[in-house]
């Protein structure tokens, strides 16, 4: 076990060094040019070559390459060439923001999507379940942007019960108590989370529907029934836990859709994120930040195919002992 | 809606039905048929496939305009749905159902190829890593281990932030070069275990060479989960495009596509929403359809899957 | 007699197909009786419905595609099981009647200890503290004659072999002391060896503990040495019962003579003698052949037997309704002596 949490660590940090390489590789080698007129300005090619200087991108690749490796160690990413200001201070601003619009989202499309996936299988092939199968698969199927856009209208714009954009509300925000500061934020999160967990959402609750299912017709359920149990400790202790592993592994698969998401996301409800923060840096070819953005998300995937791992290894005993 | 766009409508809807009914008719004949019409949504994708791919071709005669013809811009902007413009008119008069029947050309034309670059790249690269194995085999599955860690959409918008305006080809060629990871490690796994079969041990004692044997023997055999991986991959592709067009970095305007649509009108989302609705509802609509046909190809190329469902009393 | 535990008349569960291939009638009117202590074996080929005997006397049919029909009548001490509610009838379930499968291999919840899986039942039927829950668990553990119990208490069963987990099975069965056991196949997944073992093992529990056994087997040999009576399966009926010497001394049906002609047996004069086996095979429980459901594999078939069916006919010589058959060959006896 201890051998197998090692290599699996050791395992992760190559990959994301290997993304680091690939990303530096790619911005640097490919034919785009920061500091070139993007419009019909015209700049003065001195001037260009003055910031092309101030941020090393004269030096030779593998110099440039090797002091971003070094200045990676000690935990800075740069200078941003356009918000003016290091990139580690505008990921740092941004990245909490992401967190928890995902994380809330992760703990909705887990919950909700456990909720529907076991109600559905108890209720398999019957009109419930067949109502949420289509509601599911249509939901799994939508563009998530374009149900922000539709919560946007109805709950935002028409009902007005929640905020339209942001992170919390600029004007009254600073001077409210603890407690209405916190409601405040959770009143801006709340349509934002739940247009990417209600997505996720949908598709968890196809795939736990199916694991359930599989799992109901497994022996040792029929034993568990054999004994005499309550068929709610039948189907809640001894086939959930059993249908809960394939769910371990989908949480681990989940990140990068739900970082995918939350890109668009973000930029629908103007969601001061990792996101927003990139989308926007493309348009100003700002290559530090989009590097480093792409470097984050990519750790976060990661980590959560790692912790995904370490979890499931905790979770089925026939992992634990073997250790692979 | 002039007569000519109803009545090629119709005839899509009818050519539409009469697709999924003749699908249905011949159901019977084979085990797999039989399988896939198990699937209730399995039919009804059917038709939503048949009718939009129907649009796409036949989009000159079922748009009553073209998909960039402004209308009136002054009396004909932001238009709610009427009998003369079924899905509205836009921001700059436009006809919301022409466009969309256009943009259904588009948007399903870069799923479809995106995802055969991508089947291709993906079933190819696994293919080799399966049969060779050793170091080609670890290096290019820590490629797409490294792939896999990269959120597709950062690797777009990276590639995109490299190339100002990004030529259409060239998106669609990279959408499909980020998106054929997951199938390689899926081929690979097949023939890792084909390889060891009897009639690949043949055709190499036969003295076929590794392509030959690959190109005959192997692909073929691993077709079933590339069919279903490419079928749940054509409505990923569409929603990366939509998300990517949305942002304002896909398809470039004014052509129209599904993705841009929905960008047009997010902006008038309070006073038009029409323009916003309706292309999303085609997206969700076309993916849905994919989604439902791919569950059911699952099923249907998938001989184990047969036994679960006989529950005979004998078989208990 | 001892006192009468289970009363089975006329048992008929049905199963409906999909996409309406018809009702498979797997279980068509079975009729027993089990007294305490006694053995009673279920006998017959895979398909005849012995399975689905068993799991119908505690409702563990999956309904749908499965029902029962009413009608059918299944009494433990007076209670008819079939109209009890589903919290008596859990009451019964793992406590008065438990039951081991045949494959211990999946019968068990990979996820949980065995010591948790046997204490579980006595937790929920005796209302057992989890720390004497456990205790019990070793105990059983030890009865079932599992070495080393007070580690084997913790381990997941993927750590155990077939034979061992098969103990756990009967572990967990016995856990509450119920005065009906029913051991569906209980060796078939085992090596011959190991299934000597748990054979042994199951008479020696049942000598303690007083408890009857309904053993299902499609194998004459297990038979032979442990039960008290046996029941003959076909088609989804009885077709022939008679006590266990009785039934080897004198079988009638010719699905029975059948059977017992494919058991090895080392006592027979001809050693080298082919085995026997029966022709064809048991036809779908969806189209039972009309007349006598055994006719089309049967060597003694008349036309009677094609369109008449044999209803249960007395052979005993001793007490009434000891030895039944399900044959026409009772009523015409001369017709057995044309014999291929």
């Amino acid at each position: 076990m201890a051998t197998w949490l090692v290599r699996r660590v050791a395992a992760s940090l190559a990959i994301v060094f290997a993304v680091v390489t690939f990303t530096f590789l790619l911005l640097h080698l490919a034919p785009g040019e920061p500091f070139l007129p993007s419009g019909d300005t015209p700049i003065d090619p001195a001037v260009v070559a003055r910031l092309r200087h101030q941020f090393g991108l004269d030096q030779s690749l593998p110099l440039q390459y090797a002091k971003y490796l070094g200045a990676l160690a000690h935990g800075q990413l740069g200078e941003s060439f356009a918000l003016h200001r290091p990139v580690a201070d505008a990921l740092g601003d941004a990245i909490p923001n992401t967190l928890v619009l995902v994380g809330t989202a992760l703990v909705l499309e887990l919950l909700l999507g456990l909720a529907f996936g076991v109600y559905q299988a108890a209720r398999a092939r019957r009109l419930p379940d067949v109502a949420l199968g289509y509601a599911t698969l249509f939901l799994n199927s939508v563009p998530t942007f374009w149900l922000g856009l539709l919560l946007l209208l109805v709950f935002g714009e028409a009902l007005r019960w929640f905020p339209v954009g942001g992170v919390v509300d600029p004007v009254v925000h600073a001077s409210l108590p603890w407690a209405g500061r916190t409601a405040d934020r959770l009143w801006h999160l709340a349509l934002p989370a739940l247009t990417l967990g209600c997505v996720g959402a949908a598709g968890t609750a196809r795939y736990e529907r199916a694991a359930m299912l599989e799992v109901i017709n497994q022996d040792y359920v029929r034993t568990a029934r054999a004994k005499g149990l309550p068929e709610r400790r039948v189907v809640l202790v001894h086939a959930l836990r059993n249908a809960l592993l394939p769910l371990v592994t989908l949480f681990g698969l989940s990140f990068p859709f739900l970082l995918t998401g939350a890109v668009l996301v973000e930029w629908v409800f103007a969601w001061p994120g990792m996101g927003k923060l990139t989308a926007e840096a493309i348009f100003r070819r700002d290559y530090p930040v989009v590097l480093a953005a792409a470097t984050s998300a990519s750790t976060m995937v990661v980590l959560g195919s790692l912790l995904a791992d370490v979890l499931y290894a905790i979770a089925d005993p026939r992992i634990r002992v073997h250790g692979e | 809606m002039n007569l000519r766009a109803t009545l090629a409508l119709l005839g899509a809807l009818a050519l539409a039905l009469f697709v999924v009914g003749e699908a249905r008719r011949h159901a019977a004949a084979t085990p797999a048929r039989r399988r896939f019409f198990r699937h209730r949504p399995a039919a009804w994708g059917l038709f939503v496939l048949s009718f939009f791919v129907t649009l796409a071709i036949a989009a000159p005669w079922v748009a009553p305009y073209g998909p960039s013809v402004t209308l009136e811009i002054v009396t004909l902007k932001n238009q709610p749905p009427s009998l003369l413009h079924p899905l509205g008119t836009d921001l700059y008069s436009r006809d919301v159902w022409s466009r969309l029947v256009y943009g259904s050309r588009v948007s399903l034309s870069i799923g479809a190829l995106a995802m055969l670059v991508a089947v291709t790249v993906g079933a190819v690269v696994g293919a080799v890593a399966g049969y060779v194995r050793r170091w080609v085999d670890t290096a290019l599955m820590r490629l797409v281990d490294v792939g896999l860690a990269v959120p597709r959409i950062f690797l777009m918008l990276m590639a995109i932030a490299l190339w100002q305006r990004l030529p259409l080809a060239l998106f669609v060629l990279l959408i499909g070069l980020t998106g054929w990871f997951g199938t390689s490690r899926l081929v690979r796994a097949e023939v890792l275990t084909l390889r060891e079969r009897d009639f690949v041990a043949a055709a190499r004692g036969l003295g076929a060479g590794p392509a030959r044997i690959i190109l005959r023997h192997v692909l073929p055999n691993v077709a079933a989960p590339i069919i279903v991986s490419a079928a749940l991959g054509i409505g990923n592709v569409m929603l990366l495009e939509a998300g990517l067009s949305f942002l304002g970095i896909g398809v470039p305007p004014p052509l129209p596509s599904w993705g841009n649509m929905i960008a047009d009108g997010a902006a008038q989302l309070a006073t038009a929403p029409w323009t916003t609705l309706f292309p999303g509802l085609a997206i969700a609509l076309v993916v849905m359809a994919l989604n439902a046909v791919g569950d059911a190809l699952r099923d249907a190329l998938d001989p184990r899957r047969e036994a679960e469902w006989d529950t005979d009393g004998a078989t208990l | 007699m001892t006192e009468l535990l289970l009363r089975v008349r006329d048992l008929r569960t049905y199963f409906v197909t999909e996409q309406g291939r018809g009702t498979a009638r797997a279980v068509d009117g079975v009729s027993f009786d089990l007294h305490a202590g006694e053995t009673l074996g279920i006998v017959g080929e895979s398909g005849c419905g012995k399975t689905v005997t068993s799991l119908s006397l505690l409702r563990l049919i999956p309904e749908p595609p499965g029902h029962i029909l009413p009608g059918s009548f299944i009494e433990l001490e007076g209670r008819n099981l079939l109209t009890l509610a589903p919290k008596a009838l859990r009451a019964i379930r793992g406590n008065e009647m438990a039951m081991i499968f045949q494959e211990p291999m999946t019968s068990l919840n990979p996820v949980f200890t065995v010591g948790d899986q046997i204490a579980e039942a006595a937790i929920v039927h005796q209302g057992l503290s989890r720390r004497a829950a456990r205790a019990r668990a070793i105990e059983m553990l030890k009865l079932v004659g599992l070495p080393d119990p007070e580690t084997r208490v913790d381990h997941y069963p993927h750590q155990l072999s077939g034979g061992m987990r098969q103990r756990v099975m009967i572990a967990m069965a016995l856990v509450c002391g119920p005065k009906v056991l029913i051991a569906d196949e209980p060796t078939t997944a085992l090596d011959v060896t190991i299934q000597a073992q748990i054979l042994e093992l199951l008479n020696r529990l049942q000598d303690e503990l007083g408890m009857a056994v309904i053993l299902i087997t499609h194998d004459l040999g297990i038979v032979a040495g442990t039960v008290d009576r046996v029941l003959v399966m076909y088609a989804g009926q009885v077709v022939e019962s008679a006590p266990t010497p009785e039934l080897f001394a004198r079988p009638l049906h010719p699905y029975t003579e059948g059977l017992l002609a494919s058991v090895p047996r080392l006592d027979t004069p001809h050693p080298r003698r082919r085995l026997h086996s029966i022709p064809g095979q048991v036809p779908a429980a969806t189209a039972w052949p009309a007349g006598c459901r055994f006719h089309p594999r049967c060597p003694y078939a008349w036309d009677r037997c094609t369109v008449e069916e044999p209803p249960l006919l007395d052979a005993g010589k001793g007490e009434p309704a000891s030895h039944v058959v399900r044959c026409w060959l009772l009523a015409e006896p001369a017709r057995r002596t044309r014999q291929p």
